[in-house]
């Protein structure tokens, strides 16, 4: 098997040591470790993490491969530096068939570039009436142990508590997307300021903090552990720090463009602010921030949203909801987190990898940089800045809201099981 | 002035005097045997209206033909553009058209300002109503017909309405009237009051440059002007009131209400007028009444707005006067 040693590298950001993968492990950690045999990649400066992993990711296939594929979404998430995804449900067909989740699976085998965890619906068709066959899913060769029905709300109470109740047979764990139907009907922006100014539909703060709110007391009431989808308001903070204080089983994430892009944005009227939920206030954004900070939320996810260019080179009203993000998350989170003095490396490796392996059962991922670990490694150059080129995205799609924008740092190299798949910021 | 007309928020004090002084002129105009101007001969104006609004057009219109523009009405119904991206096919079709001012009405807020900062089109672009955002020309008439009745027509020159006391009463959550009026009001120094109850007043209206209230009988003896809102009657389907009679009761203005407004006061209405709903047959017929003259007013203030966007830097009239000679 071929070896690599990575050269001083700054591992999850403390003092320079090598890492040498022998194959799909690594096999030692330590200063001056012996580069006979092993091709040499030199880190000075650049911070190794473990792989990182989105819970949250949009591959469109099968359906929309107009927008993004298995293939194209892989790659992207190669180049941002993860090794493991979980893709969405609210594919077409919808992922809530044993069968589709299984397809979904296989294509991601198939990519090598990074793995694909599908997650299932809880309701058949996304429609938020009747429970899908989780069980089936579970024991496909998916092994699916998240379910969402992402992009739309689990509403109902009763099916939402029969939801969190039937996945504690096997250990599985619901993901909410938190918005209350009847209070975002027509909604177009965050309700506030902004939005009465420009004339576009309220989408209030209290659409997603009620649905929380019933969904962390429905938990506690029947002991199942809940996960909350990219909250995005301050007020979403306070209800999940609260429910954690009571014991809650209660774990959130946030988008890296809820960390750093507010709703005076959408005074543009371009759609590529257009996102569900909606980019929220400066208030809301600090909050955020914070939480991320003192772990109430446990985790960043992209909720990467592939649109092709004619769904957002349109009017507001008519544009499609989300952003590309895999390629950018990690430059966002740095300088939302890093560069502010929030979170250190060590952090961002607990809630870019870590804990998102953890909450989704991701077996092998988010392992510590250790020997004998599985060799899922991002090399970063976090000294880096430059501006946001989506030409040189590997996603299919370009929505980014960041283009032209100056980011701090960039991924150089990623590894899966010790198989590079971007080598000096190029995919292999 | 700006190249493109897209809210009133856009306009200074002196523009918008401007655009008030310059309809006067062209309202001179309209009063002579011979009603049209040549300053826009050559041009091709496009009235684009993604939504059905007759009078709008039909205004806008007068104004082109009065100022001798090359017409064309392209109005898409409804559904067939419901999806976006026929907006931006328009837009280059008429520019490969070679069209110089698109006037567009469009169901979706901010329609407009894509249309004119897309880089889809390089024409100037004039808001005619875009979903619940802005609706310009209307404030401008609006603004227009208080300064004549308020101030006067002559002596109104160059004046703002600095002081005068406009209260706006109805549906302001889903009216760009009450948008653009909020704005355009304020830049010339009026004091605005918005009245409605709390459900058809949109959350983040305390940050806007006006008082609101709930209470319209308090409002009225201290307004000089108070302008009406259209509430659809189907908005109390979806709960922002409970009946159409509890609605008038509470909001709308009838004849003991007007007698509560001081006597040089005036009652606008941009139309059209629900009867029985925010304003009864009595007070709609009154010669406190100023929606006719609004829609006269309307061709003036159009005919200016586009005489300025497409830069006639020669004063419109007088250039009229010595065609009118030959
Ligand atoms: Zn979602």
């Amino acid at each position: 098997m071929s070896k690599t040693l990575i050269r001083g590298a700054k591992v999850l950001g403390g003092d320079p040591q090598d890492v040498l993968i022998d194959g799909a492990v690594v096999e030692a950690v330590g200063r001056n470790l012996p580069a006979e045999g092993a091709e040499v990649v030199e880190a000075d400066g650049k911070v190794l993490l473990p792989g990182l992993v989105d819970l949250h990711t949009h591959l469109r296939e099968p359906g929309r491969e107009d927008s993004e594929t298995v293939l194209t979404g892989t790659r992207a998430a190669a180049s941002g530096g993860y090794t493991n995804v979980f893709a969405m449900a609210n594919t077409f067909p919808v992922a809530d068939t044993a069968g589709v989740v299984e397809q979904v699976w296989r294509l991601g085998q198939e990519s090598g570039y990074c793995d694909v965890q599908p997650i299932g619906a809880v309701t058949v068709g996304l429609e938020g009436a009747k429970l899908a066959e989780l069980g089936a899913m579970h024991e496909s060769a998916a092994g699916v142990t998240v379910f969402s029905d992402d992009g739309k709300c689990v509403h109902d109470a009763v099916i939402m508590r029969r939801a969190l109740e039937y996945v504690k047979a096997f250990g599985g764990v619901v993901a909410q997307h938190a918005q209350e139907p009847r209070l975002t009907e027509g909604a177009q922006m965050n309700e506030g300021v902004v939005s009465a100014e420009l004339g576009l539909g309220g989408w209030p703060a209290v659409a997603e903090e009620s649905v929380i709110a019933r969904d962390v007391l429905l938990a506690e009431h029947v002991g199942s552990r809940v996960h909350i989808c990219h909250l995005s308001t301050a007020g979403s903070v306070e209800i999940v720090r609260w429910a954690k204080s009571r014991g809650i089983d209660v774990t959130a994430e946030v988008t890296p463009h809820h960390l750093l892009l507010t709703d005076e944005l959408v005074r543009s009227y371009n759609p590529v602010y257009k996102v569900n939920p909606p980019l929220r206030t400066e208030r809301d954004v600090m909050a955020l921030r914070e939480a991320l900070a003192d772990g109430t939320i446990d985790i960043v996810a992209t909720d990467h949203a592939p649109h092709p260019h004619e769904d957002k080179d349109c009017e507001w009203a008519a544009a499609a909801m989300g952003m590309v993000g895999l390629e950018t998350a990690l430059s966002v989170v740095q300088e939302t987190m890093v560069d502010t003095g929030l979170l250190d490396w060590a952090g961002v490796a607990d809630r870019m990898s870590f804990k998102p392996a953890q909450i989704g059962q991701a077996t092998g991922h988010g392992r510590p940089v250790s020997a004998g670990e599985p060799a899922n490694l991002t090399l970063v150059e976090s000294a880096y800045r430059g501006q946001v080129d989506p030409a040189g995205f590997a996603s299919r799609s370009r929505n980014t809201p960041y283009e032209g924008r100056e980011l701090p740092g960039r991924v150089t190299h990623t590894w899966l099981r010790g198989k590079a798949t971007l080598v000096d910021g190029k995919l292999t | 002035m700006q190249r493109h007309l897209i809210s009133a928020a856009d306009l200074t004090r002196d523009d918008a005097v401007l655009i008030l002084d310059t309809a006067e002129e062209m309202a001179r105009v309209a009063d002579r045997p011979i009603k049209k101007l040549p300053t826009l001969r050559g041009r091709t104006v496009v009235n684009l209206f993604f939504e059905d609004s007759t009078r709008t057009r039909i205004s806008f219109e007068a104004a082109e033909k009065r100022l001798s523009a090359d017409v064309i009405n392209f109005t898409a119904k409804g559904s067939s553009v419901s999806k976006g991206e026929s907006l931006k096919d328009t837009a280059q079709t008429l520019e490969a058209m070679g069209v110089d001012a698109v006037v567009i009405r469009h169901g979706a807020s901010g329609a407009p300002y894509r249309l004119a900062t897309s880089g889809w089109i390089d024409a100037a672009v004039v808001n005619a109503g875009d979903g619940t955002h802005q609706h310009p020309t209307q404030a401008l008439l609006d603004a227009f017909t208080v300064r004549r009745r308020l101030v006067g027509r002559d002596t109104g020159l160059g004046k703002d309405l600095d002081g005068r006391r406009i209260t706006l009463v109805g549906d302001i959550l889903h009216s760009r009237v009450a948008r653009s009026n909020v704005d355009l009001l304020h830049t010339l120094g009026a004091e605005v009051t918005l009245v409605a109850p709390p459900t058809l007043l949109p959350v983040g209206v305390e940050t806007w440059p006006c008082e609101v209230s709930y209470d319209l009988d308090s409002t009225l003896p201290k307004s000089d002007a108070v302008m009406l809102l259209r509430v659809q009657r189907e908005r109390m389907n979806a709960a922002f009131f409970p009946t159409e009679r509890e609605y008038s009761r509470r909001y709308g203005l009838d004849g003991d209400r007007m007698a509560k407004m001081p006597d040089h006061a005036v009652v606008m209405h941009p139309g059209p007028m629900v009867r029985g709903m925010e304003i009864t047959a009595e007070v709609a017929d009154s010669d406190r009444c100023t929606a006719v003259e609004q829609v006269t007013n309307g061709v003036s203030i159009r005919m200016a707005v586009l005489y300025l966007l497409l830069g006639g830097n020669e004063p419109a009239v007088s250039h009229a006067r010595t065609t009118e000679e030959k």
